[in-house]
């Protein structure tokens, strides 16, 4: 049996109704992992847009979701990014601390040592925004935990290929 | 050619594009939220309307429409029930492969989403049981959605579009475009094959020892000079070749290279040959399960060869040494024109003593039934409808049972369009309402509904369009009063625990044809066959033959579910192996 692996695809689409829809649709629809998926309008003028999903699969089923992304009509290109060689991943969370005294000044003392900022402030809370792998969001939502973490939000994976070729 | 500046209504630009995509006819049924197109049909007559007596029939007969004559069906419904009826249809077209376009009524704008009168999600709905849905909002894009509707049902891969019309877009006036004046901003699929593939095909054909042609509905769909290069490349390699359930027709069963239709209810030396080939040519197939049979022991020591027009279908199921992605046209074109330059050398030999190997299998004579005065056996009625319609211009529907599969293995197919089945989707009431649609296609030819008594009550109120339309079409119904394929199952499957599937309170037939003004008759013995199908033929009007046939006859070959190839049953007299069984009863 082939080996699960974890893959980033980017997907660029026609911004219309409905085409998330048929990405999800095509995911839920044949059995296939999402664990993170990203959208946003890159191109007003063209209407084009990028979608970025992480997904993990046999080789054959990540070749399987990719040539049924790429027959979607509303789809103009499908790049694994993680077979198509090096690219750099990011995501951005937002994460909520609530507390006072030593753990307070140790959650602002840990953000500091990952380089997150810090974007709201109350007497008995922080809201840290952090930018990284998604190991790294990981590793820092983790020590926040005895902290006083009450709450998380996150982007999901961007990417993009590295060097100086377009899509 | 209208006018690019054309000012119309909604309705009039659906009629005008209609028109310009050379549509003839539409299958539809009225509502309130299409009736401003009805109102524009009312006042044209390019276009010709046949009305339905339910929506599902209207995207069946749209789908014998197209798989008859090669065109894009077209579907005209209302919204909410309407769409929703039609959805069976459109999935049925999705799973094999039909260009359509089905046009919905959708409630107005500013109702969307309020749950108005007769409103549904339709695109929502229709999304996972179309190759592609629109929903027009505005005037300005309704041509334009029109155009790209034909565009994408017809290239590439075929399949069900649906273009989901508001009624205030129907109404709104709006400027025409025709449609030389669109093209698809993304959708181009790729038609041409690799020539490194081709090449590399071809030296993997001309190093085969044991090769098969396997083809499908692919090649059908990709036109009648794919079925004639088909035939060339058989006659040029002398490969034996079999054929799907979608594919028959492709190439002629009467030839001496052709082995069958191979799979499920496939003939013994197409499946043996594939579970022992070394090379194998697979074109325009996909690899279905019924097909296949177990994955595991699928062509165990083949090199496998895919031409198809869908990348998404290769390596799918099964792992490909040498894909090709185009059309299967262009890529028979080039493959047969490389072959002729080459000239490859073919190991005589090897091939004389495959070939005797395959008439080996074939004097097990797989189709053999036993042949009894006293009960009509279903296979007989078909061999004897096939004798008495084989040299008339005849097509042929079924619906989804036995029926279909006697059908299959007995009717003989020389020609490609001739044979239209609900494949993939295996929808039951599938046969009336698609040969109604082929004979609207074909008003001199012959059509004959090939159904069991079971499937034809779910569509028999399409009796009323045949007799409305003076459509000649012939049901000739194998009425062995069970859903017969659920009954050989639970005989094979379930300790002979027949649950629900005897069909108790069948109508009378030939009194149901009557009532419809139509022409009812009846065979209960062998001797009967020959006249009840000599009179069926005489009659130029719709005609139901209620053919009484063996209740307890099973469908045979068969490879069980969950085995392979090699492990099938060739009667009543063999059981499957109960391990292979015990898994198999899981899958479908």
């Amino acid at each position: 049996m082939d080996a699960v692996k974890r893959h980033t695809i980017a997907v660029l689409v026609d911004n219309e109704p409905g085409v998330l829809a048929r990405v999800i649709g095509l995911f839920s629809g044949r059995g296939y992992n999402i664990e993170s998926l990203t959208v946003a309008e890159i191109e007003a003028a063209q209407k084009l847009s990028r979608i970025t999903v992480v997904t993990s699969g046999t080789p054959m089923i990540i070749e399987q979701i990719k040539a049924q992304l790429a027959r979607l009509v509303p789809v103009h290109a499908v790049r694994d990014l993680t077979i198509e060689g090096p690219h750099v991943e990011r995501e951005l969370a937002l994460i909520k601390v609530s507390g006072t005294g030593d753990k307070r000044v140790e959650s602002l003392r840990i953000a500091d040592i990952f380089r997150a900022r810090v974007i709201d402030s109350t007497i008995e809370s922080f809201v840290f925004e952090m930018t990284g792998s998604p190991e790294k969001l990981n590793a820092f939502i983790n020590l926040m935990v005895p902290l006083g973490l009450v709450d998380v939000s996150r982007t999901g994976v961007v990417a993009i290929s590295r060097g100086a070729a377009a899509f | 050619m209208a006018d690019t500046a054309a000012v119309m209504s909604g309705a009039e630009m659906v009629l005008q594009a209609l028109k310009d995509q050379g549509v003839e006819v539409i299958f539809g049924y009225p509502g309130g939220a299409v009736l401003p197109i009805y109102d524009a049909l009312f006042k044209q007559n390019a276009i010709r309307h046949i009305l339905v007596r339910h929506e599902q029939a209207a995207v069946h007969a749209a789908e014998g429409y197209a798989r008859s004559t090669g065109r894009v069906g077209c579907v005209l419904v209302t919204s909410g029930p309407g769409a929703t009826n039609a959805v069976t249809g459109l999935t049925d077209a999705l799973m094999d492969s039909i260009p359509l376009v089905c046009l919905t009524g959708q409630v107005p704008t500013h109702l969307i989403g309020n749950d108005a009168f007769q409103e549904a999600d339709t695109t929502g709905i229709t999304r996972p049981c179309t190759k592609h849905n629109y929903l027009v909002k505005s005037v300005d894009d309704l041509a334009r959605v029109m155009h790209e509707a034909f565009y994408v049902a017809s290239h590439g891969r075929p399949g069900p579009v649906v273009v989901d019309l508001p009624k205030d877009v129907q109404f709104a006036s709006g400027r025409y475009v025709p449609p030389h004046a669109i093209q698809h901003k993304s959708y181009r699929p790729q038609t041409v094959g690799d020539p490194a593939c081709i090449e590399e095909a071809l030296a993997l054909l001309a190093s085969a020892k044991r090769p098969v042609i396997y083809g499908g509905g692919g090649i059908i769909n990709s036109g009648l000079e794919a079925t004639r290069l088909l035939r060339e490349l058989v006659q040029l390699s002398g490969f034996p070749c079999t054929l799907t359930l979608m594919g028959l027709g492709a190439f002629p069963a009467d030839q001496p290279q052709f082995l069958g239709m191979l799979g499920m209810h496939g003939t013994y030396e197409a499946n043996l040959a594939m579970h022992n080939c070394d090379v194998l040519l697979a074109i325009g197939a996909r690899f279905d399960d019924r097909v296949t049979g177990k994955l595991a022991a699928f062509c165990p020591g083949a090199k496998k060869i895919h031409i198809d027009i869908d990348p998404s279908s290769i390596n799918k199921n099964v792992r490909i040494d040498v894909p090709i992605v185009g059309d299967v046209t262009e890529i028979l074109k080039a493959l047969v024109a490389r072959w002729r330059q080459k000239k490859p050398k073919l190991d005589k030999d090897a091939h004389k003593q495959w070939w005797g190997q395959i008439d080996q299998w074939r004097r097990r004579d797989c189709l053999r039934y036993e042949r009894t005065e006293k009960i009509i056996k279903p296979q007989y009625a078909i061999e004897r409808l096939y004798a008495a319609t084989k040299d008339r211009d005849t097509y042929i529907t079924t619906e989804v049972g036995q029926h279909q599969m006697w059908a299959a293995q007995f009717y003989r197919f020389q020609e490609p369009r001739r044979w239209m089945t609900s494949g993939g989707l295996g929808t039951m009431g599938y046969g009336l309402p698609a040969a109604m649609g082929v004979q609207i296609a074909h008003p001199e030819s012959l059509v004959i509904d090939i159904a069991g008594e079971a499937s034809i009550l779910m569509n028999i109120q399409e009796m009323s369009t045949l007799v409305q339309y003076r459509l000649p079409v012939k049901l000739f119904i194998l009425n062995n009063q069970y859903m017969g394929m659920v009954r050989q199952w639970q005989e094979l499957m379930h300790g002979g625990r027949y649950s629900e599937s005897y069909s108790e309170a069948l109508p009378d037939f030939v009194k149901l044809a009557e009532a419809f003004h139509a022409v009812g008759l009846r065979a209960t013995k062998a001797s009967q066959v020959d006249d009840v199908i000599g009179e069926m033929l005489a009659v130029d009007r719709p005609v139901i033959v209620d053919v009484c046939v063996d209740p307890t006859e099973n469908c045979f070959p068969m490879i069980p579910s969950g085995a392979g190839h090699h492990e099938m049953l060739l009667g009543p007299e063999d059981r499957a192996d109960p391990q292979s069984s015990e898994e198999g009863m899981v899958l479908v």
